[in-house]
């Protein structure tokens, strides 16, 4: 038996939302009705629980400062704490790495010729842990754990240049190779995270474009490999200076099978929000057929 | 050869390149530094000590003590290390966010309520509708 892949999930990864379930604010009415987006996800991923999830994300100067920054890190560790982003670290639980799997990956895409750092000690931040809390929910107090091994694949999307859409995507065909190459039988679900359009600095901070997000979102279930070729100027004129973090869902969305000639992927969740702080939250599931 | 720039021409915005990155280094480390506690009492037991402890210009210090998020951006800074003096203030990127565009914390927030900054008017410098008075030139 070989590992496969068996989902991508997309979503936005905004600070806020891990402070407002780490103080308990989902039930206010400025959160209720994003918490209420992801409940159709949560139950979708207790039915179809993989054994690994390689989480695509990006620091925001926790981890790495200026004094490295590599543009694509792959997590070969055991084990990642939780960063102090200057609030003391989440109230979430340690993420427990897969080793074997991520070592793995990390020498078939280098071998393709994706010249990957890899991170053996490193803390992970809100980048990866808040897709993680709101598709699993808070973890109980008795069996205080994430449901799966994850891998942290972080890309630089903060200082330029950052990677093309069409080298993300390229890597990402990569990587399904590489987990299907894998000699244990594994479920795993590569997870895609930032976006969607938003811009946290200068007197145009606060931007939001509704109708990018969704033709964007429309593109990356039909033709992914067309919005790859999207220049980044773009994202960061229509989808604001940090809207540029959307080019990591190209990475997830080229490990599915309909990439590689295979069947297209059923929709199992699709959402939209404005706002979460200042930023527009982009949510969606695809599922191998 | 110059590094390539096809974003110069999108309003009210900044890219954090290699340029701006040099520029802002030191400026960037020294908010690094405010991850450790310590350091955090340090900067506020006296800013301005703290900061001499780093090759940072005079205009980069003045643009700290005066949370000058717009200005500390001119001098290389980028948000996600600014975001650490937030913090250490206690200030959520919200109001980091608004700070920077002239409105006031609670009229930021309404418009982010009522669907965020419309990207009409916004896309480039010379249709730029959201300018900000006294911006004229930028």
């Amino acid at each position: 038996m070989m590992a496969r892949i068996t989902a991508s999930v997309f979503t936005s990864h905004v600070p806020a939302i891990g402070a407002a379930m780490d103080l308990g604010k989902t039930r206010e009415p400025y959160w209720q009705p994003l918490f209420a987006g992801y409940e159709p996800g949560r139950a979708w991923l207790r039915e179809r629980r993989p054994d690994v999830v390689f989480l695509i994300y990006n620091d925001h100067a926790n981890a790495f400062s200026l004094d490295l920054i590599p543009t694509f890190a792959i997590g070969t560790a055991a084990r990642y704490e939780i960063a102090d982003e200057g609030w003391g670290p989440r109230p979430v639980p340690a993420v427990q790495g897969h080793p074997e799997l991520a070592a793995h990956i990390a020498q078939s895409v280098i071998q393709e010729d994706f010249d990957l750092t890899l991170v053996n000690r490193m803390s992970v931040d809100h980048g990866l842990t808040v897709p993680l809390s709101l598709m699993c929910g808070q973890p109980p107090a008795d069996d205080f754990r994430w449901p799966f091994a994850v891998i942290p694949f972080a890309v630089n999307v903060v200082q330029y240049p950052v990677p093309s859409g069409r080298r993300c995507f390229a890597l990402g065909q990569a990587i399904r190779r590489a987990v299907e190459s894998f000699g244990q039988d594994l479920d795993v679900q590569v997870w895609g995270t930032g976006g969607m359009s938003h811009q946290l600095q200068g007197p145009r901070a606060g931007l939001i474009n509704r109708a990018w997000d969704n033709a964007f979102l429309d593109r990356l279930i039909a033709d992914p490999a067309g919005l790859a070729q999207v220049p980044h100027v773009e994202y960061v004129r229509e989808a604001g200076s940090e809207g540029i973090e959307l080019v990591m869902w190209l990475i997830a969305r080229a490990a599915m099978a309909d990439v590689a000639g295979g069947a297209a992927p059923r929709v199992a969740q699709r959402f939209y929000h404005v706002p979460a702080s200042n930023t527009a939250v982009g949510h969606l599931i695809l599922e191998e057929t | 050869m110059p590094l390539d720039k096809p974003y110069r021409d999108i309003p009210g915005t900044t890219i954090f390149d290699a340029d701006q990155s040099r520029l802002g280094y030191w400026l960037n480390q020294f908010c690094m530094s405010l991850m450790s506690a310590a350091n955090r009492t340090r900067f506020k037991t006296d800013e301005r000590a703290y900061l001499d402890e780093w090759p940072m210009s005079e205009a980069q210090k003045q643009a700290v003590l005066d949370r000058d998020l717009n200005r500390c951006i001119a001098l290389g800074g980028n948000i996600y290390f600014l975001a650490k003096i937030g913090a250490t203030d206690g200030r959520s990127f919200q109001q980091m966010a608004g700070s920077m565009t002239g409105m006031s914390e609670e009229a930021y927030r309404d418009m982010m309520v009522r669907g965020g900054r419309a990207i009409e008017g916004n896309r480039y410098l010379s249709d730029w509708q959201d300018r900000p008075p006294g911006k004229e030139t930028e």
